[in-house]
């Protein structure tokens, strides 16, 4: 199938380097401690914060930091055709697993010892990319809820199809079998804490691919802050002296 | 629409979307330039946001990102209100009115995570709450304001869970009875901790806890019950301790207790508040829980506890109370509406996120009675509008005050 066309544009009419439109929104969710949905396209993802608060399970209490926890799930009528499973799948598990290391590596969980954050993360439209949608949602509904972090966590896919490096792939493209990149990296810092490929690359060529979902991090990272930003603002001189 | 098994789309049909979406907008056009028509007599809010996605679609398309005109005005977190056009452009005014006011008569800065902070580092920094150091710098870890003390240089952050401080006025909920202690849920990331000892006894004598207090430690507090302290300090273990060693302190009962955000909530004198007019107490925890009671004399406590426990302590008692007894126990209506209208002015207030006081209370309670609003009327849309107005003219002539 050809996924980039002669003229150079994608099966949804975006150019190779092109990231889909994205949008974010802090505070959606009124009884949680922050949170934010996030999309990228027609991808829609709400992200809920509790804590830190009481850890509820005694023995997993740490002395020294923080415990953080993280679910992922997807809503049944996220994907095209209803989904029937219950959640605890092996997919959402791992993604959980995933989400959760990433946003532990930058929150300074040192600070807030004995007690725990939740992070819940839900698909709501499901078109490719959740995974790198659902990280960024967290970071917002993280730095929502004022909980201290080393630096901000963004999260991007990029892939090859028909010799292009494609960035911010949706599920058509995502579904073709191709090499799928998710990068998640520490903006300032400029490290990366994600790393995951689907599929095979010649490694110059993956270089390449990684260094585009590189930029998309950075892009997306650029935005949040923007939107972060905007929401303090807000706050500050709503409540005034 | 023409989608396709997941809603995505072919580039055709994209194009095509685009088409018919320039169209929608010249029709939405139309329909806006007579606002008021459509905005007094039915609420238009469904046609209005569609008129923004469609600009912020095409925005999108044409490559300009402008975030200020993107962002959707955000009114309110808590509360979802139908607003009709007027009101829409009201709020509005009056949001941006504040903004102004504030970029004004403040110099402070705001940042966010990874935002560098701009500091001397001839006088020495001393690096405080929500920084750290990267390569020489010093980096906001939070979201928050910058807040400048000396050397000082810290972030005070605003949507965040309670810090405690000692001394802090607080309201807690009872979540466990513990082996000489009560756990109390107080916003903060652990459970705070009431010793026994820690408190006046009902009785009113000083004395050792013996072991038959620890058994009756029930008909102090019980599991839910709402209870007002005073932060005493961390524990070397880490743990927060509370005391309630005067009369002030103790359970309360028959009222309302709201949570807020704890940064609307500030620390001041005097955080109980007996409002004579309405006979109703008032106190506002540091914690952003606030609560909103019937009024207790608080030198009656001591009998009023007294009798209640003994009350408790036979069951029999208790069953054998008549009906009336029981009515005689409750509230007078009218201070229980006193109670709600409070209530109903803090919900209005900090869904608008203005911050917390009596003043502003009090007269946001006085402007509802004044125009006969009944008491759910008071979280309707247009009495949410008017306190934003109200709140940009107190702040104006504040700072006119300052001036003059």
């Amino acid at each position: 199938m050809e996924y980039v066309s002669p003229e150079g544009l994608r099966l949804d009419g975006r150019r190779p380097m092109e990231m889909r439109q994205i949008r974010a929104e802090i505070g959606a969710v009124s009884n949680a401690d922050g949170s934010a949905v996030f999309e990228m396209g027609n991808t829609k993802v709400i992200a809920a914060v509790y804590g830190p608060r009481e850890v509820q399970n005694r023995s997993q209490q740490i002395n020294d930091q923080a415990l953080v926890r993280c679910e992922y799930s997807m809503a049944n009528f996220s994907t095209g055709d209803r989904m029937r499973k219950p959640k605890g799948d092996r997919r959402s598990t791992e993604i959980s697993l995933v989400i959760r290391q990433t946003m532990e590596a930058c929150i300074l969980t040192h600070l807030m010892p004995r007690s725990q954050i939740d992070i819940f993360v839900q698909v709501l439209q499901a078109d490719g990319g959740t995974r790198s949608a659902c990280i960024n949602a967290a970071t917002l509904a993280l730095a929502d809820a004022g909980i201290p972090m080393r630096d901000i966590v963004t999260s991007c896919s990029a892939g090859f199809l028909n010799s292009t490096p494609l960035l911010d792939l949706n599920y058509v493209e995502d579904s073709a079998g191709g090499p799928d990149v998710t990068v998640g990296i520490l903006t300032k810092l400029d490290k990366v804490t994600l790393l995951q490929m689907d599929s095979k690359l010649p490694m110059d060529i993956f270089e390449n691919v990684m260094q585009l979902a590189i930029e998309g991090c950075k892009a997306i990272a650029n935005y949040i802050r923007e939107v972060m930003l905007e929401n303090t603002k807000e706050l500050e001189y709503r409540r005034g002296i | 629409m023409a989608n396709n098994g997941t809603g995505i789309r072919t580039r055709d049909q994209v194009l095509d979307r685009e088409e018919t979406r320039t169209k929608k907008t010249v029709v939405l056009d139309a329909v806006e330039s007579l606002p008021n028509i459509n905005g007094s007599l039915n609420p238009s809010y469904s046609s209005f946001s569609q008129t923004e996605n469609v600009l912020s679609f095409s925005l999108l398309r044409s490559g300009i990102c402008d975030l200020n005109r993107l962002q959707r005005i955000r009114e309110m977190r808590d509360l979802q209100l139908p607003l009709n056009q007027t009101q829409k452009i009201r709020l509005r005014k009056a949001l941006q009115q504040l903004q102004e006011l504030a970029s004004k008569a403040s110099t402070s800065a705001s940042v966010t995570v990874t935002d560098t902070i701009p500091v001397n580092h001839e006088d020495g920094v001393l690096k405080g709450h929500g920084t750290s150091e990267l390569d020489g710098e010093v980096v906001a870890t939070l979201c928050g304001v910058v807040e400048r003390v000396n050397k000082l240089v810290y972030v005070r952050s605003l949507r965040a869970r309670y810090k405690p401080e000692i001394g802090d006025i607080i309201v807690g909920r009872v979540i466990e009875i513990a082996p000489k202690r009560w756990r109390l849920e107080i916003n903060f990331s652990q459970d705070a901790v009431l010793m026994l000892s820690s408190m006046n006894l009902p009785d009113g004598i000083q004395r050792r806890r013996t072991a038959v207090d620890e058994l009756n430690m029930r008909s102090i507090f019980e599991e839910n019950d709402v209870v007002c302290a005073e932060v005493r300090g961390f524990q070397h273990d880490g743990s927060l301790h509370l005391q309630a060693r005067s009369q002030k302190y103790g359970k309360l009962e028959r009222g309302q207790l709201l949570t807020v955000p704890p940064y609307l909530v500030k620390r001041r004198k005097q955080h109980f508040h007996h409002l004579e007019k309405y006979a109703v107490d008032l106190i506002l925890g540091c914690n952003g829980f606030i609560w909103v009671g019937e009024h207790v004399e608080r030198d009656n406590m001591v009998e009023d506890q007294e009798t209640k426990s003994e009350q408790q302590n036979s069951k029999l008692n208790r069953r054998t109370t008549s009906l009336e007894e029981q009515e005689s126990n409750y509230n007078l209506q009218e201070i229980r509406q006193n109670i709600c209208r409070i209530a109903n002015a803090i919900r209005v207030l900090s869904s608008l996120g203005f911050s917390l006081n009596v003043e502003v209370l009090m007269e946001t309670v006085e402007r509802s009675i004044f125009q006969n609003l009944d008491i759910h009327e008071m979280l309707g849309a247009e009495f949410f509008v008017q306190i934003a107005e109200r709140e940009v003219e107190r702040r104006i002539s504040l700072t006119k005050k300052r001036k003059g």
